[in-house]
């Protein structure tokens, strides 16, 4: 029984293809936007947390309070200082810690003047040692700052190509920061945090004095003993500073971030954005939805009288309501498959176009079975949600009128 | 004619009124008809245009309801029925021909054929037989895989009576068979007709071709919703 009526729904739809294509492309819009973005933001997680979790467990980031997003040291609130550093690095479970600073500064060079971001690099070698191997900082260029280096940066690798300046930034020139004259030792490699890939970077004590910052620090860096002491030594450390400042517990002016928190929040954001895109995706379907809508109305305007010799030949509205349903039914699920074909070829293609850009294997595409298969069965749904009026309709036709046309 | 000795009634209006409201006017578009029909007849309903014939017709053939009176198919009432009921109703006990032939565009004159028995819930294999046998019997044998499109309009006709005899129905209700068809078209069909009635069918035509009534055994004359002869 099934199978007739869909082989009526089917034919029909067949017989007047272009229109059945045209009506489906709302869904295919739809279902290919949801299933990009929903396997892209997934791997997006996959890549970031991973990352996050195999590089960095047993580290720890103090910042002040409500500077997280801003540049630090905007934010006009209590500083972390020198005092704190020196607090820090007394409590037990700390391996190492690092003061690091990361301003705007003025940068002039070809008679150009430029605002761009500078981060500190510890001055002690055994810490910019770790430093650079942690966060895989490799020269392109030239080489990297070693103990003994007097007014030299290094550069980010967007200076490889970037001519702000009017003409490139090359090894061995001089550049001024604020006002101070520097030598570019090295030009990076990509560096997985996009901030490094803008930045000029120069020794800590160097950076301190050209910006004359006395004893403010805007961030402290520190490593545990081990990952399994991460969060209890966060916990520490924030007693021992809010007893410094004379703090209640809740009332921090200061962070601790922990790497989990750091994948928390990273989390977060990465959801919040995957709700905005599916909701976005989600208006494209509704459209969709109502093209469905609107082909099904006109089709059962068109074959009123179709709809009339089928009841005279003893179709009852049951049965005409099937074959309508189906037909908007079938929209909706060749429009998802088609979607999600196309979805899945979407993702695919930025993925390998981001590992190019990147230069590494970050982000594979998570497509799930259940992804793909939901989303059809949603389209399907779609069109018989949106098919269900316009079919009733059909369906309540009166023999007589609907013969007349 | 070969009649049958005791005439079975499958037919009866009685004193069948239908109205219509247009705005302010009433319509009688049947004021007061009665009719026996009996298994085997073959009747002519004719009548200008605007007589009532095609108000007629779709009040014997279920398609619509009296304002009053009564309409036995089979010595059923069926004014008490629901719209499901009237579908199944007609799609067993009676055979549409339509003027504008009606076949389903987008189906073969083997499926359109076959339709009717899908609305029956019949197997698919009894069906592909029937629909064959009833178009091989009026020589569509060479075409069942036509769509109407790819048919003359004497084959579309036909292959629509094919359709009208698929559940073997008792009556065979035929709304201006021959309006869309030359004389000799038109006269091939009537003769149709007229084998089905000798093979037991009871046969209702609503024409307004007096050539083509001449086929039937007996002619009702419609004026303005009342019979005016026997």
């Amino acid at each position: 029984m099934f199978k007739d009526f869909f082989d009526i729904s089917f034919n029909n739809l067949r017989r007047r293809k272009l229109r059945s294509w045209l009506t489906m492309l709302g869904i295919f819009i739809g279902i290919a936007a949801v299933v990009s973005l929903i396997s892209l933001g997934q791997g997006l997680q996959t890549a970031i947390t991973g990352q996050f979790s195999s590089i960095s467990t047993d580290k720890l980031v103090i910042q002040n309070a409500g500077s997280g997003l801003g540049p630090p040291g905007s934010t006009v609130v209590e500083k972390l200082t020198d005092h704190d550093f020196e607090l820090i690095n007394k409590i037990p479970g700390v391996k190492t810690a690092s003061p690091i600073l990361l301003r705007t500064v003025k940068i002039e060079f070809n008679n150009k003047l430029l605002f761009y971001m500078m981060r500190s690099i510890p001055d002690d070698p055994k810490k910019y040692e770790n430093y650079y191997v942690t966060q895989n900082i490799k020269p392109q260029e030239g080489r990297l700052l070693k103990s003994g280096d007097s007014r030299k940066v290094l550069l980010g690798n967007n200076f490889v190509t970037n001519e702000d300046f009017g003409k490139l930034i090359r090894v061995g020139k001089k550049i001024k920061i604020e006002n101070i004259e520097f030598e570019v030792i090295g030009i990076l490699e990509p560096s997985s945090e996009f901030l490094l890939n803008n930045a000029f970077q120069i020794f800590y004590d160097e950076m301190k004095e050209v910006l004359e910052i006395g004893d403010e620090i805007d961030l402290i860096g520190l490593q545990v003993d081990s990952p399994t002491i991460a969060e209890e030594t966060a916990e520490k450390i924030k007693k021992e500073m809010r007893k410094d400042r004379d703090l209640k517990e809740g009332k921090e002016d200061f962070s601790v971030q922990t790497p989990l928190q750091v994948i928390q929040s990273v989390n977060t954001i990465l959801t919040a954005i995957n709700i905005v895109v599916i909701g976005i995706a989600m208006i494209s379907l509704i459209v969709g939805g109502i093209g469905i809508a609107n082909t099904m109305y006109t089709s059962v305007l068109e074959r009123k009288k179709e709809i009339g010799t089928m009841k005279a030949i003893g179709a009852t509205n049951l049965d005409i309501l099937s074959i309508f349903l189906l037909e908007a039914g079938l929209l909706g699920l060749v429009g998802g498959i088609v979607g999600a074909s196309i979805g899945a070829l979407i993702a695919y293609g930025i993925s390998s176009g981001a590992n190019i850009a990147l230069g590494a294997d970050l982000f594979v595409v998570d497509f799930s079975m259940s992804l793909i298969l939901g989303s059809i069965s949603f389209a399907f749904l779609i069109g018989i949600f949106s098919g269900a009026i316009p079919s009733y309709q059909a369906s309540k036709l009166k023999p007589v009128d609907a013969l007349r046309g | 004619m070969a009649k049958k000795s005791k005439p079975r009634e499958v037919i009866k209006l009685k004193d069948v009124f239908r109205y219509y409201h247009l705005g302010d006017e009433t319509v009688k578009a049947i004021d007061g008809v009665d009719i026996t029909i009996n298994q085997g007849d073959f009747v002519a309903i004719v009548g200008p245009s605007g007589s009532g014939k095609s108000t007629a017709m779709n009040l014997v053939g279920a398609l619509d309801l009296a304002t009053k009176g009564s309409i036995y198919l089979d010595k059923v009432n069926i004014e008490r029925m629901d719209e499901s009921e009237l579908a199944q109703v007609r799609g067993k006990k009676i055979g549409f021909v339509f003027q504008t032939f009606n076949l389903i565009p987008t189906m073969t004159a083997l499926e359109n054929v076959m339709l009717p028995m899908v609305f029956q819930r019949i197997p698919l294999q009894e069906r592909r037989e029937r629909a064959n046998e009833l178009l091989t019997k009026i020589g569509l044998g060479e075409r069942l895989d036509h769509l109407p499109s790819e048919l003359s309009g004497g084959e579309r006709q036909r292959v629509a009576v094919a359709r009208a005899l698929a559940n073997n129905p008792e009556v065979i209700l035929a709304d201006e068979p021959t309006g869309n068809l030359d004389s000799k078209r038109g006269k091939e069909i009537a003769e149709m007709f007229v084998k089905l009635s000798e093979e037991g069918k009871t046969v209702i035509l609503v024409t307004h071709d007096p050539e083509i009534a001449k086929y039937a055994d007996k002619i009702y004359r419609l004026k303005d919703g009342k019979i005016v002869n026997k």
